[in-house]
């Protein structure tokens, strides 16, 4: 396939004053995982809605083509290559989940045996089965975003946008998602997938672009993307407020972090580097009640992209799978 | 598939949905036909020995029976203003708009609906009618079907007008108050009395609205009154009103969502 599956050049989208995008260019190649990051207000949904023909993109924009229609000109054909789930739950409440199903399955013109195999089969494979015959407004929010992918599926599209898939997820039922990403591009699939979650986008995605304030602040792989930011770092965390200035003051290249009661060194986290820090605290007299290993990692990159600063690192515990050591 | 045929079909399946929606919740749409049956009572029983003005109860329950008809179609087609409005905030009708299915479906599938509740209503509310005393006098065959088609065409009418109203309301209060004008303009019709009866100023407001002339119609249609010029006119406000409802709703749902 020469022609990718998403190509987008200059899109741009305001409202009123307000510059949502702001010129993004992006190209998805066929059977890949494509990521958009960035925090809240980026202009992530407003991409996805564009590029899903939800919305029309401001007029100074250049062609865009999904699907290899352009969606100016051919915004139906391009429609019919695409699949999408957006962030707010796109089922019908007042049916079942079974009826849900059927409706796509009749919207995308199958047989009424076809529709009813694809439906048993992706209610199956989304754990659905049992509440098949039930109301879909009665789902937890977990089960009502399993039923809005597998009905993003029904038509077995080649394009599919996922809009935050996975928040508000548990874990076991984002592990599941993520497993049924990989399976759809396994099966040659292309997915434009937005996230919040650095962990996603590193695990999922062939490319991730991060987005901010409606320009793309940096796009590549998730190696590309951690070889931005300059290398890791030791982080020494105080619990007396006392030992904590006092180690402040004796080792002056530290970074602090006031509130956490934390300094941090610069490392690249090789054996040879921890040494050396560990004899500086030594030499030093200082001894942190708590030191982890810090390798760069996608936070790093996101902070350092989108004007936050690493050091304080907020809603760190949220991430899971940091990639720290502990070393009490 | 040709853009008729994928119309046709999707459409139907849109109007699926819909039926189906109205055969699990049939609240709204019963509810709403208490208030004409509600009327008839009051307006017979209650109001009945007065508005009619000496000429007794069964000449006077066959003069309303019309009005409140075409009432029961207005006072339906607000539960298709609320269920439209919300439907647009609904996940999946952004769903809808970024598949390769005919564009107006969405649409299409409400005012069939709509239309059909609406004839299934004037069946009922007009059950109750023939069983408080209403008889057709007269009526032939060419009537009959002269004065279905007249409902059905009417209801098309009002529907569409609904369907509008709830796509601009932002909510189902909205709607509901928006398509207010459904139940009260054949309050202020030749409903429940006749126009010249009305103060002058007034007769005005009551004549040169859509239910008046409708009313006349059915009336002249099943009783034998004079119809005159009124058929015309009530095919014409049905037609102007549909294409009116039409645009102003296709154009709503062409504009970019919030």
């Amino acid at each position: 396939m020469t022609d990718p599956a998403i190509a987008a050049h200059g899109l741009r989208k305001s409202y009123g004053d307000k510059t949502v995008l702001d010129g993004i260019d992006l190209t998805v190649p066929e059977a890949t995982v494509f990521s958009l990051l960035g925090p809240n207000g980026a202009g992530k949904t407003t991409a996805v809605k564009i590029l899903s023909t939800l919305v029309s993109p401001d007029p100074g924009s250049g062609p865009i083509r999904v699907g290899g229609h352009d969606l100016a000109t051919d915004a139906q054909a391009a429609r019919a290559t695409i699949g999408v789930t957006g962030q707010f739950s796109a089922v019908d409440g007042l049916i079942t989940g079974q009826e849900n199903m059927l409706l796509m399955a009749d919207l995308h013109h199958l047989s009424r045996s076809e529709g009813r195999r694809v439906t048993a089969e992706l209610l199956e494979r989304f754990d659905l089965a049992e509440a098949a015959r039930k109301p879909a407004s009665t789902y937890s929010g977990g089960m009502k975003r399993r039923l809005d992918i597998a009905m993003t599926l029904v038509g077995g599209p080649r394009i599919i946008f996922l809009d935050e898939p996975t928040t508000g997820l548990d874990p076991r039922s984002r592990h599941n998602m993520w497993q049924i990403i990989r399976e759809l591009v396994t099966g040659g699939t292309t997915v434009f997938l937005t996230t919040q979650y650095l962990e996603e986008a590193d695990e999922l995605a062939d490319r991730i672009a991060v987005l901010d304030d409606g320009r793309i602040a940096a796009e590549g792989t998730a190696e590309e993307l951690k070889r931005i930011v300059p290398g890791g770092h030791v982080r020494l965390r105080f619990t007396d407020p006392a030992a904590y200035r006092s180690a402040a003051a004796s080792l002056g290249d530290a970074s602090h972090d006031d509130e956490a009661l934390a300094l941090h060194l610069p490392s690249d986290g090789s054996q040879r580097e921890l040494r050396a820090v560990l004899d500086r605290l030594d030499a030093a007299g200082v001894e942190a009640d708590e030191l982890t290993v810090h390798t760069p990692d996608l936070d790093d990159v996101f902070f350092a992209l989108t004007g936050g600063t690493a050091p304080s690192r907020p809603n760190k515990s949220n991430q899971p799978n940091q990639p720290e050591e502990a070393v009490r | 598939m040709s853009s008729f045929s994928l119309a046709v079909r999707d459409s139907s399946t849109m109007l699926r949905r819909n039926l189906l929606h109205a055969r699990r919740y049939p609240s709204l749409t019963l509810n709403l036909l208490l208030t004409p049956v509600m009327l008839l009572l009051l307006f017979v029983y209650i109001f009945g020995d007065t508005m009619s003005g000496g000429a007794g109860r069964s000449a006077y329950i066959a003069y309303i029976v019309p009005g409140i008809l075409l009432m029961t179609i207005g006072s339906t087609v607000v539960g298709t203003a609320v269920s439209v409005a919300t439907d647009m905030n609904e996940g999946i009708i952004a769903r809808f708009r970024t598949m390769a299915i005919h564009r107006g479906s969405v649409l299409f599938g409400h005012v069939v609906g709509s239309v059909l509740q609406a004839v299934v209503s004037v069946v009922l509310v007009g059950a109750v009618g023939v069983a408080m005393g209403f008889r057709s006098t007269d009526a032939t065959a060419v009537e009959w079907l002269a004065a279905l088609g007249l409902l059905v065409l009417f209801s098309l009418a009002v529907t569409w007008i609904a369907v509008g109203m709830g796509m601009g309301s932002p909510n189902a209060e909205a709607a509901s108050n928006n398509a207010m004008p459904l139940i009260l303009l054949p309050l202020i019709s030749s409903a429940f009395v006749p126009l010249h009866s009305m103060p002058g100023w007034f007769q005005p407001i009551a004549r040169y609205q859509p239910f008046t002339p409708a009313i006349e119609t059915l009336r002249g249609l099943l009783l034998g009154t004079e119809i005159g010029n009124n058929g015309w006119i009530a095919i014409a406000w049905c037609l102007g009103l549909t294409v009116l409802g039409h645009r102003w709703s296709k154009a709503q749902f062409d504009r970019d969502p919030e």
